[in-house]
């Protein structure tokens, strides 16, 4: 089984984002960049899938950073078996349309039986990058799947839906499948072992072709005005516990 | 091209789901600004009536066997040969679990651009404009495509609903055959799975003590267990909660999970991303406490903290007790 699993690096959202002079994209340099978390679930379930059908388990992402190797080098610590990175003039923010070509343009030599990625990305603005690679490759497509089970060159995957229903495919292979969350938490790789692979590790680089761009343009970046904002209790556990206490019984919710 | 404002109907167990309302009542507004029809896409297999409540200028229905149930390598095939043939200006799917199988393919195969992520839409001019919610909700982008024609997936709950549902009559409905084959799917529906009962139903709860990735590790659940019997309700959480099994899946609040409309909601270390507020927004009252004073949860509680929640749990279990 030859699992190919692309990833992407996003800001960090528990940082400020900053918008740029122009008002049209992100201060990308004045931000840190960290691994997609569906990404992180797509890595995860494929490690799994190797585990109990076998095969190999390629992490390929454009380098869009300059920081990949790090990301990559985590996903070889996890269990990967092999690492690649697209590069060119792809800066911070490159669009999904262009990553997705990029990606779809190096898996294709691949010939992988299953393609894997996160079902989506915080700053997918023109869409999902899943979906956009299968179609390029021609391959069927399942996203905001929970579960991959591999048997008899065919994918039986479980969908997630509202409301807690699931819904059960069978995909032939090859297929790309858009991981929402793996079986079991992703892994944690300790440092010092990414710092070991980090030494040894080969990273396949390929160059990337032309940019294709997203379509449309962003004519205004801006924060969203909330609505509204909570009444912000200060003090202790102590006394913000009495205020809900008494908020609580004010509506004749405390058991008696 | 037209100037028809195409919107994909999405339903589940036979049931329309809310989001084709109110895609249906904007599309209305946009194809009025750009001179063409709301046109409703309805895909299934015997399921036309499902169109009697959609309040749109059309309905184009495409009865298959093997549209019986949703199916993204079916649904996608129809659409691309339907966007083809007719060149609406615009589509409309929802960012949902449906919507985001199909989109972003669609884009590639028709080579119109895709807008995602979308809860603003409007007709600037000719141009359509739209503006995405991204970066966990806490960046808008307003965009424009670079041609005529686009692809918009829309957020549910971002429109009414009711400027999308059926006046007195209903509308117009062309049913079709399959525009393509659909006898060698390679994606084959199995079944549906429905939600295991047996545990407690989350949306029944006068209050909910619902947790988030603040909670830290497994061994702390107790600690929301503790309040919530003290409270007599039950305990919920966000989605890493139930990612990482510490809690089941029929206690997820949000997006893949449940809506909740308790009397008072209790968000324990959760930041409030877009997917969890669509579940929860809906309380009476919600209580929030999180370290982080930034977290978006704070625009949608009533009142909140920012202490930490490992030490507020006992101390409040015990004044709860009295």
């Amino acid at each position: 089984m030859n699992i190919v699993v692309a990833i992407k690096q996003i800001p960090d959202l528990t940082d400020e984002l900053e918008i740029n002079g122009e008002g049209t994209n992100l201060d990308h340099d004045a931000l840190q960049y960290v691994l997609n978390e569906f990404d992180e679930h797509a890595i995860e379930e494929a490690v799994l899938t190797k585990e109990s059908a076998g095969g190999t388990v390629t992490v390929i992402g454009v380098d869009t950073t300059g920081e990949l190797d790090g990301a990559l080098h985590t996903a070889l610590a996890k269990g990967a078996d092999k690492a690649a990175k697209i590069t060119g003039d792809f800066p911070r923010g490159t669009d999904s349309h262009t990553q997705a070509k990029l990606l779809a343009d190096a898996i294709k030599g691949m010939s992988p039986d299953l393609v894997m990625t996160g079902v989506q990305a915080a700053d997918d603005r023109d869409g999902q990058i899943a979906p956009m690679i299968a179609a390029h490759l021609g391959m069927p497509y399942v996203g905001v799947v929970t579960g991959v089970t591999v048997k008899d060159g065919k994918a039986v995957v479980h969908k997630e839906y509202a409301g807690g229903v699931m819904a059960e495919f069978e995909v032939s292979l090859p297929a790309v499948i858009g991981v929402q969350a793996a079986h079991q938490p992703p892994r944690y790789a300790p440092v010092s072992k990414i710092r070991q692979i980090a030494k040894t590790a080969k990273v396949d680089e390929i160059a990337g072709g032309d940019a294709v761009g997203s379509g449309s343009t962003v004519r205004r970046m801006f924060k969203p005005e909330s609505a509204g904002h909570a009444e912000m209790w200060e003090g202790s556990p102590e006394e913000v516990a009495e205020k809900i206490v008494a908020l609580i019984a004010e509506r004749g919710l405390l058991k008696k | 091209m037209s100037n028809d404002v195409f919107i994909l109907a999405e339903y589940l167990n036979g049931k329309l789901a809310d989001i084709t309302h109110e895609m249906a009542g904007k599309a209305r507004q946009l194809a009025a600004a750009f001179g063409g029809k709301a046109v409703v896409v309805l895909l299934g297999s015997g399921a036309k009536g499902l169109a009697e409540s959609i309040g749109a200028d059309s309905v184009l229905y495409v009865d298959d066997p093997a549209l019986a149930e949703f199916n993204p390598e079916a649904y996608g095939r129809v659409l691309a040969a339907l966007i083809k043939e007719r060149s609406p200006r615009v589509v409309m799917m929802g960012n949902t679990s449906v919507g985001m199988d199909l989109g972003a393919g669609l884009s590639v195969t028709t080579g119109l651009p895709l807008i995602a992520y979308v809860n603003g839409l409007a007709a600037d001019g000719g141009t359509l404009v739209a503006t995405s919610q991204i970066y966990g909700g806490k960046i808008q982008a307003e965009a424009a495509p670079d041609g005529e024609a686009c692809i918009v997936s829309c957020l549910a709950g971002a429109f009414p609903a009711d400027a999308g549902r059926a006046g007195a009559g209903s509308a117009p409905v062309e049913q079709i055959a399959s525009p393509v084959p659909l006898g060698d799917l390679k994606v084959k529906f199995v079944k549906l799975i429905q939600p295991e009962g047996g545990d407690v139903d989350i949306t029944q709860q006068p209050i909910l003590v619902s947790i988030g990735r603040g909670i830290g590790g497994q061994e702390n659940i107790e600690l929301a267990q503790e309040l919530a019997d003290a409270l007599g309700c039950a305990v919920s959480a966000s989605r890493p909660v139930t990612d990482a099994g510490w809690l089941p899946k029929t206690r997820q609040v949000g997006k893949s999970g449940l809506t909740v409309k308790p009397k008072v909601y209790f968000a324990f270390g959760i930041s409030g991303a877009p997917e969890h507020l669509e579940g929860m927004r809906g309380a009476e009252m919600i209580i929030a406490v999180n370290t982080d004073a930034k977290a978006p949860i704070f625009d949608v509680a009533h009142y909140g903290a920012t202490c930490d929640m490992l030490d507020l749990l006992p101390v409040l279990t015990e004044k709860v007790k009295g």
